[in-house]
């Protein structure tokens, strides 16, 4: 029976009760009494700040208040009128930066109202009911394309959907959700919630799925030619080079791949990983990667970042839940070489504005080593394009007139699930705008 | 350490926390309990005439209003009064007296509005040694119908009448105890007065309803489809109470008739505001039964502290000392200048004061696009609606403008002499006396 302790690249660390605990729903949904509680501490602020940290902009005080009078399924329509995706955003938005971080509870004792939870039990209680929420206007004749199914691809479908488009959803992968269905850490979304939320979605109607991958069986000119519109939501697929000695070796891998293995394993317990485990990154990539390899057996999880605690783009949340885990961050140090069962790291400091190595170098053992130092976009497709993203300006218009883009694969906004869905559902609007 | 031993009409007790006749006194291991508890006295359950007890309702006889994180607010009653024998009642009271001689036990008592009637029960009750009765005039549900309660609380002649025929019959103090469902209620305390009352208790329960079930059309409580107008209770009617209170204190007429304050005390600081109003005691009733009896702890700890820290050595220090302080609209001095001001630091920035300003009142509260609020002083009237709904205590406070000052408002100097509206030149009946 393999153990933590087991040298090199193992499965089945863990019993299958431990890993079922393990990756269980970091939090728990409420039940209708904590709902009540916990909604009962909202002020019904003015022009609440909590609407203005949302990218999607919803009338939280407006759902909270639906859930206190006992309709959260008026509340849940009033998020999934701003953000289709609010069920899946309930679960994985970094609050802690976002909606709940502007609560004015916050400033005045430290805790704000629990906005994520609420969503969740408001969206969680509409989709257990049978049906969709909303129903498409009539039909306008128009066809669009959207290229990638993740969340940007999404909202904006099922936004075109509504307005009694045709829409038609090329997807690269066997499986719709991108990054919800792919990337996401695992105790985030648990039950398949990405994939009952994207068959959910389709309830709309109009949004045709096919399989297609643009730049390969598919081209922009061909959409272009063919449809009245193109949104293209296509994500970042690409990874960036670590540029250290070593990086092909078998245990240095990708950690988005990693993740994606894991989310679609049937059986986590058939999933290997390390005894001893490094991640090199900073952002929420790194921390998902590090959390579920600790959560999958492994002895040693360490984080190595190049900057300091400040520049981690990971929020102190996503970090103190890492430590809570066990896992080691390391911060100023940036890898050198990877070794057979080693990694050599050296610290940094930052002289002129630019990182440098200090010269003073530290070993880790490591069995693998995972890269999450950011993604890059792949595609070129004839676009202009701004710090390596599609350039957009206004509700995601690319250079190309007919042509739309949102979510990470465009510039503007940070990368997550709900700014995809913003940027997804606007350009939609706008798109309609132009159309009609 | 302040002492919080009353004397009410003779009736001495350790404290000034009685509990209300209601369902905490209906029976004696109930009043063992609460006078383990350290409870001052205790007002028993209302009792009826000899013969078969009253019957209650065999489904709820409680509706509840709610306040954030179900906090009750206000319970409701169709309750009678109590529902087993006399002689029962009667052996328990005389027996809990015995053992508790230091707490006040009170009778109160509601029987046909006949002279016989009152003189058959009352040698009973004399009987048990308590220490006085209480008239139930107030009961607003059932007993009503039957022309007893809020029935002959609500009609001044049977208050004096049945008064009197208790005073005439028995030698232990009488208190007569007032419905609020009556327009003005000093007719009521007037009355109990002429007839020779000791003192008065109020307020009794407030008819009402308090919910109608949405998917039945039944009022709640429902009984079987169907609901009835209940008495309302709790710390939502304090207010009702309160000004009860203070208009019979203040009253020419009734003024020094002793007051046993009722209605919505929930903490020691109500128990305080009624005393001040002229109550020499309190009576609880759903504060006990929300929390149960150990409050009392907290009633008796909060209001010494704040003895010790105002320097009143015993309750008649404070009892009363609110009541010239209530006064008449006309007499309220408008020449008395506030304005609203709102400490930065300790804004939270939720915009309540704004919303309320702005969208009701006089739109005298600014907010930059970084949410900063403050108060325009030429438009604040002062009305306090903002420091109401500011969700932080002190966030904004009312400050007075010192005398000399120009209010940027109206543009008139603030003047400290006191001037009333009796005196007011937009007053018709001020210009007709000139
Ligand atoms: C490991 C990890 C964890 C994360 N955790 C969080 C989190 O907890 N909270 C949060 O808010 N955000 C998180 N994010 C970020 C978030 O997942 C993304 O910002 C979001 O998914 C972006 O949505 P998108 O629709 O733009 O792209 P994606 O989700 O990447 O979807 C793009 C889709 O397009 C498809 N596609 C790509 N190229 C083509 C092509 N050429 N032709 C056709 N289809 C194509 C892809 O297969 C994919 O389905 C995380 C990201 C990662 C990598
Ligand atoms: C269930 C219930 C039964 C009551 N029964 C009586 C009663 O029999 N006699 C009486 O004089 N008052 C009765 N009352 C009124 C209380 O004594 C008291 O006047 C009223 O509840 C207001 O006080 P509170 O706000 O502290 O509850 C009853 C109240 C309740 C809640
Ligand atoms: S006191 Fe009234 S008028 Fe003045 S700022 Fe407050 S709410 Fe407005």
């Amino acid at each position: 029976m393999p153990s933590p302790m087991t040298p090199g690249i193992s499965s089945g660390r863990l019993t299958a009760e431990q890993i079922a605990k393990n990756f269980a729903d970091l939090h728990s949904a409420f039940d209708p009494h904590e709902a009540a509680v916990a909604a009962d501490r909202c002020y019904f602020c003015y022009d609440a700040p909590c609407i203005t940290a949302c990218p999607t902009s919803i009338d939280i005080p407006l759902f909270i208040r639906q859930i206190q009078t006992g309709t959260p399924e008026a509340a849940a329509r009033t998020i999934f009128e701003q953000n289709i995706l609010g069920g899946m955003c309930a679960r994985v938005c970094p609050t802690e930066t976002l909606c709940e971080e502007a609560c004015v509870r916050e400033a005045a004792e430290g805790k704000p109202v629990e906005i994520g939870r609420l969503q969740r039990h408001a969206t969680d209680t509409l989709m257990a009911q049978q049906g969709h929420p909303f129903t498409r206007a009539a039909e306008t004749g128009k066809r669009i394309a959207v290229v990638g199914a993740g969340p940007a691809g999404l909202a904006c479908a099922h936004r075109l959907a509504m307005k009694g488009h045709d829409v038609t959803l090329y997807e690269a992968r066997p499986k719709p959700g991108g990054l919800n269905e792919f990337g996401i850490a695992a105790y985030k979304t648990t039950d398949d919630f990405a994939a009952r939320e994207v068959q959910w979605l389709m309830g709309i109607g109009g949004i045709t799925q096919a399989s297609g991958t643009l730049g390969e069986d598919l081209s922009l000119d061909g959409l272009k030619a063919e449809f009245d519109a193109v949104f293209l939501g296509v994500g970042l697929g690409g990874v960036n080079m670590l540029r250290a000695h070593g990086e092909d070796r078998e245990g240095v891998r990708d950690a988005v791949d990693f993740i994606a293995d894991l989310r679609q394993a049937s059986d986590l317990l058939d999933l290997p990983v390390g005894r001893n485990v490094v991640v090199i990154g900073g952002g929420m990539t790194a921390v998902d990667a590090a959390v579920q390899s600790k959560l999958l057996g492994a002895e040693t999880v360490t984080i190595a970042y190049r900057r300091g605690r400040e520049q981690m783009s990971a929020s102190r949340f996503e970090q103190d839940l890492a430590a809570s885990y066990g896992v080691r961050l390391l911060f100023n140090v940036m890898p050198v070489a990877v070794h057979e069962d080693g990694i050599e790291l050296e610290y940094t400091t930052t002289t002129d504005g630019k990182l440098v190595g200090t010269g003073e170098r530290l070993s880790l053992a490591a069995d693998q080593v995972f890269k999450a130092i950011g993604q890059t976009l792949s595609l070129d497709v004839g676009l202009a394009m701004e710090a390596g993203k599609i350039a957009v300006s206004g509700a995601g218009r690319t250079s190309m007139e007919g042509v739309w883009a949102g979510g990470d694969c465009a510039t503007g906004g940070d990368d997550l699930t709900v700014t995809a869905v913003a940027e997804g559902r606007d350009a939609a609007e706008d798109i309609h705008a132009s159309l009609v | 350490m302040a002492d919080l031993r009353t004397d009410f009409l003779g009736i001495k007790s350790p404290n000034p926390f009685w509990l209300a006749s209601a369902p905490p006194t209906d029976k004696e291991y109930n009043v063992r309990r609460a006078f383990e508890a350290g409870w001052g006295g205790v007002v028993w359950k209302t009792l009826g005439e000899a013969g078969p007890p009253v019957v209650n309702v065999n489904g709820p006889r409680y509706g509840v209003v709610y306040g954030a994180d179900r906090r009750v607010l206000g319970i409701n009653n169709i309750e009678l009064i109590t529902d087993r024998p006399l002689e029962v009642n009667l052996r328990e009271i005389k027996a809990v007296k015995r053992d508790y001689p230091d707490r006040a036990m009170i009778v109160s008592l509601m029987v046909p509005c006949e002279e016989s009637a009152w003189k058959a029960i009352l040698p009973l009750v004399e009987e048990t040694g308590a220490d006085g009765i209480e008239l139930n005039c107030g009961c607003p549900h059932g007993m009503s119908e039957r022309g007893m309660g809020a029935a002959v609380g609500q009609a001044p002649d049977l208050i004096e009448q049945i008064t009197r025929w208790c005073k005439q019959t028995t030698r232990m103090p009488v208190i007569v105890k007032l419905t609020p469902n009556i327009t003005d209620i000093r007719g009521p305390a007037r009355a109990a007065k002429a007839g020779g009352a000791d003192a008065v208790s109020l307020i009794n329960t407030v008819s009402s309803i308090t919910s109608v079930n949405l998917d039945t059309f039944s009022p709640e409580p429902s009984i079987d489809g169907k609901g009835s107008h209940g008495g309302y209770c709790g710390a939502a009617v304090k207010p009702i109470a309160l000004n009860m209170v203070a208009e019979i204190a203040r009253d020419p007429e009734t003024h020094g008739l002793p007051i046993s304050g009722i209605g919505g005390v929930t903490t020691w600081r109500d128990a305080a505001e009624f005393m001040t109003l002229g109550a020499g005691n309190v009576q609880v009733c759903t504060a006990a039964m929300t929390y149960g009896f150990k409050i009392v702890e907290e009633m008796k700890s909060g209001m010494s502290q704040w003895m010790d820290e105002k320097g009143h050595s015993s309750t008649s220090d404070f009892i009363g000392k609110a009541v010239p302080n209530v006064t008449d609209w006309q007499y309220l001095n408008l020449n008395y200048v506030a304005k609203a001001k709102i400490d930065q630091d300790a804004c939270i920035k939720c915009g309540r004061c704004y919303a309320a300003c702005e969208d009701t009142s006089h739109q005298a509260i600014s907010m930059s696009p970084d949410r900063v609020f403050e108060v325009m002083d030429d438009e604040c009237v002062a009305c306090n609606l903002c420091v109401d709904v500011c969700p932080v205590e002190d966030c904004i406070t009312m400050e007075r403008m010192p005398a000399g000052a120009v209010d940027p408002r109206t543009g008139k100097v603030v003047s400290d002499e006191y001037a009333n509206w009796t005196s007011h030149p937009n007053n018709p009946a001020a210009q007709a006396a000139e």
